[in-house]
């Protein structure tokens, strides 16, 4: 396993993302001896992690099942421990794409934070591309190295610990893309220039305020990137639910006992299995909105250099 | 850099616009171009946006009155500065000088004014790069109806939720003019393989094209026809035509036209297609070719037979690494049959411009099992204007980018799998509570 190659068996020393149900997961380092407590009961790694499939149901102790899963930096996203306030996938999947990433592409990228973003970027960049990811706080660089050392990527990666505003990404020339996930990336955005190769490239900044974004926006306008655009995405989830309603008794006109005018004026549930007049209902299939959703995470403000 | 030799002497027409490409030889990408007459490209030297001059602004719009009268130079007048060859730029500044109400405007309006008349007047034209991000919002900002109004960041979320990157086995079936493999080629960087699903007579690759992809990218592009796939599962698969060749190659032909009608390209730069066309048919005048002409085609036939035979035995391992689905049919049926060739533990994930549809894929995948993980969504996108103490979304945001349906592959138990009878599907999944974790171990 690796966060950049599937494998199809569960190995000593591999992270696996065991599934407990609907949105209910964590991560689990696999390792010869030890168990791990659900709420199904133990499941023993030597017995009933290695060797096996990803995909497969894995009894335990208490008879409960749950699935073990092969890691991806989307299922990491989810599961990883926080040290900080992390991306999501929904605007992971916008800035890979603005920022024209793909194998090859060097990015550059600060701070580290979690890593969450920092394992998709590795992703996509792999085999042959690189991440330059700065990280003032010792501790949260010194986590990033371990984990990335851990899933397989560390050759893919340089994490390096120091301020991004003072010190820049430490390499020059060479970046097609610069990402900003800081508190002030407008203090940024002349060493992330520097950073970009000379013909050229992507940048892109997320900030949750827009005095943040107006900020930005004036510092890349000052350093001449071009293409300024700022955007902001939302996730929108639909639970599938069956729905039924009922069909309101509006009594019966006089000599006429063919029922409500409802069911004989509306061709389209005739025959149809879900609807049962006599009863008074009708069954439906809908995509229920959540009653409370993430509204807001941040803005993303893109823009390009250009050869100058 | 621009260097493809295929751009020479071809005529691009765009918005009304029409020109050469020699000139662009040579130069980098980002570079931009005015249209000279005659349809020569020259770089544009770039002037200052904001003249220094200053300019003299209204504070407010107290005294614009919308009478249409305005603009004091007529159609007429306009056409016959362009006639005369003048410029862009000038027509542009004759317009804000014949304007009775642009020095009343803000400061704000006169750049918009500005802007909108250079928009219309200057022939300007910049070369970009082609990626997923540029072909993708000019997609849907063109041809929507082409790529089933897939909108770009729902794209962008495809490529993430299917965890596409170098390396893997990936099955792609969209009827989306090979957008949406053109997206999956760039994210797989040459390395992995793909199987492209395709329905009618060959796959659909006009976008695809667009990305100007190195020739590498194509060997491990591999396709198979939809109507096939029953029998691939079914045990029954042979890559020998069923029919008389002849037969075949003369439906196939029929439905290729029939597909040809929705696959035109928006002014896209296509070399050496029109010399292809141009070589067969002074071939089919000369009867000398005939011989070597029924030859190639067997031996075109032959190399189908044998991707085809290919493509078969990558999707007969099961063992893809995901499954991405956009197209215009109905997801069920395919998700149905295709996740039979992906491998547990994957991720798979289906677009449809309408959610009812996944309403539906998704009890019917709930019914059959092997999927865990299932989720509808759709995004919204919103764009900003911002501008010091004047920041706030745009006026008008795009109403629907379409539905995706994704999820995980897990093992089918024995004997689920295609057999009839249905016990009731285990409820679900487990409770969706997380559970305290004694031994959490990172
Ligand atoms: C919100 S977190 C980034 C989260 C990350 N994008 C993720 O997905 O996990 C911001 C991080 O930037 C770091 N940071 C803030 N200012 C910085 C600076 N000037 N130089 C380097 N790192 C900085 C913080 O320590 C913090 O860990």
């Amino acid at each position: 396993m690796s966060f950049v190659e599937y494998g199809d068996t569960i190995k000593d020393g591999d992270t696996a993302i065991v599934f407990l149900g609907h949105e209910s997961m964590f991560p689990v380092k696999v390792q010869h001896g030890t168990v791990t407590q659900t709420k199904y009961g133990v499941i023993r790694h030597s017995t009933d992690l290695i060797g096996k499939k990803y995909g497969s149901k894995v009894t335990c102790s208490k008879g409960g099942w749950v699935f073990i899963l092969h890691p991806t930096p989307e299922l990491w996203t989810m599961n990883l421990p926080h040290r900080t306030q992390i991306l999501y996938s929904t605007d992971i999947s916008i800035i890979t794409m603005m920022l024209e990433l793909k194998p090859g592409s060097i990015v550059c990228e600060s701070g580290t934070g979690s890593g969450s973003l920092s394992h998709a970027l590795i992703r996509t960049v792999a085999p042959t591309g690189h991440l330059y990811t700065v990280e003032f706080h010792q501790k949260r660089a010194e986590k990033a190295r371990e984990e990335f050392r851990e899933h397989g990527v560390e050759h893919l990666v340089t994490v390096t610990n120091q301020d991004v505003c003072k010190s820049g990404f430490g390499v020059s020339n060479i970046a097609d893309a610069v990402f900003l996930d800081i508190p002030s990336p407008w203090e940024a955005i002349g060493h992330a220039k520097s950073a970009l190769k000379a013909e050229g490239g992507r940048i892109c900044s997320f900030s949750p305020c827009i005095e943040q974004v107006q900020r930005t926006c004036l510092a890349m306008e000052e350093y001449g990137f071009t293409e300024i655009n700022t955007l902001e995405i939302l996730l929108r989830v639909y639970n599938v639910r069956t729905i039924s309603l009922q069909i309101p008794d509006l009594g019966k006109a006089a000599e006429d006992n063919s029922s409500t005018g409802f069911d004989s004026s509306n061709p389209s549930h005739q025959g149809s299995p879900c609807a049962n007049l006599q009863q008074g209902t009708v069954q439906f299939k809908s995509g229920v909105p959540l009653r409370e959703v993430v509204g807001h995470t941040g803005y993303l403000t893109f823009a390009t250099k250009n050869l100058v | 850099c621009l260097n493809e030799t295929g751009l020479k002497i071809q005529k691009i027409i765009f918005e009304k616009q029409w020109f050469y490409l020699d000139n662009a030889i040579g130069h980098v990408y980002g570079t931009t171009f005015e249209v000279t007459s005659g349809g020569n490209l020259q770089p544009k030297q770039e002037v200052e946006e904001t003249s220094t001059e200053a300019k003299e602004a209204g504070t407010d719009n107290r005294n614009i009155v919308d009478d249409g009268k305005s603009q004091k130079l007529t159609h007429d007048d306009i056409k016959a500065l362009k006639d005369k060859g003048i410029k862009g730029q000038e027509i542009v500044q004759q317009l804000i000088e014949n304007s009775t109400t642009f020095r009343d405007k803000t400061e704000f309006a006169q750049d918009k004014y500005i802007k909108k008349k250079k928009k219309k007047y200057e022939a300007v034209i910049t070369i970009v790069k082609p990626s997923t991000r540029i072909l993708s919002t000019m997609y849907y900002a063109r041809e929507p109806g082409k790529i089933n109004h897939l909108r770009y960041d729902t794209l962008a979320q495809m490529l993430t939720l299917g965890n596409v990157h170098a390396g893997t086995k990936m099955i792609v079936m969209e009827t989306c003019a090979g957008l949406v493999l053109g997206a999956v080629m760039e994210r797989m960087g040459g390395y992995g393989s793909i199987v492209q699903m395709y329905p009618g007579g060959g796959p659909v690759r006009a976008a695809t094209s667009c990305f100007g992809f190195p020739r590498e990218f194509f060997d491990n592009l591999h396709e198979f026809p939809l109507s096939r796939v029953q029998s691939l599962l079914g045990g029954t698969f042979s890559a020998e035509p069923e029919e008389m060749p002849l037969l075949e190659e003369e439906s196939n032909g029929l439905s290729e036209e029939k597909q040809q009608e929705t696959e035109e390209e928006p002014a896209e730069i296509s070399p050496a297609e029109e010399q292809d066309t141009m070589d067969i048919s002074a071939e089919e005048l000369n009867c000398l070719f005939c011989c070597s002409k029924v030859r190639d085609k067997q031996i075109k036939q032959w190399e189908r037979r044998k991707k085809l035979k290919e493509a078969a035995a990558l999707l007969g391992e099961k063992n893809a690494d995901g499954l991405i689905v956009a197209s215009k049919f109905h997801p069920t049926p395919l998700l149905l049959s295709l996740l039979e060739f992906v491998a547990p533990s994957r991720p798979f994930v289906v677009y449809c411009q309408y959610k009812e549809p996944l309403l539906d894929c998704y009890t019917k995948l709930r019914e059959r099992g092997g999927v865990i993980n299932l989720k509808l969504s759709e995004s919204w996108l919103r764009n900003y204007q911002v501008l010091p103490d004047r920041s706030h979304p745009k006026l008008s945001m795009s109403g629907g980018g379409g539905y995706l349906l994704s999820g995980i592959t897990v093992l089918l138990e024995q004997g689920r799998a295609g057999c009839g009878t249905s016990e009731p599907p285990k409820l679900e999944e487990p409770s969706s509570k997380r559970c305290k974790l004694q031994d959490l171990p990172c």
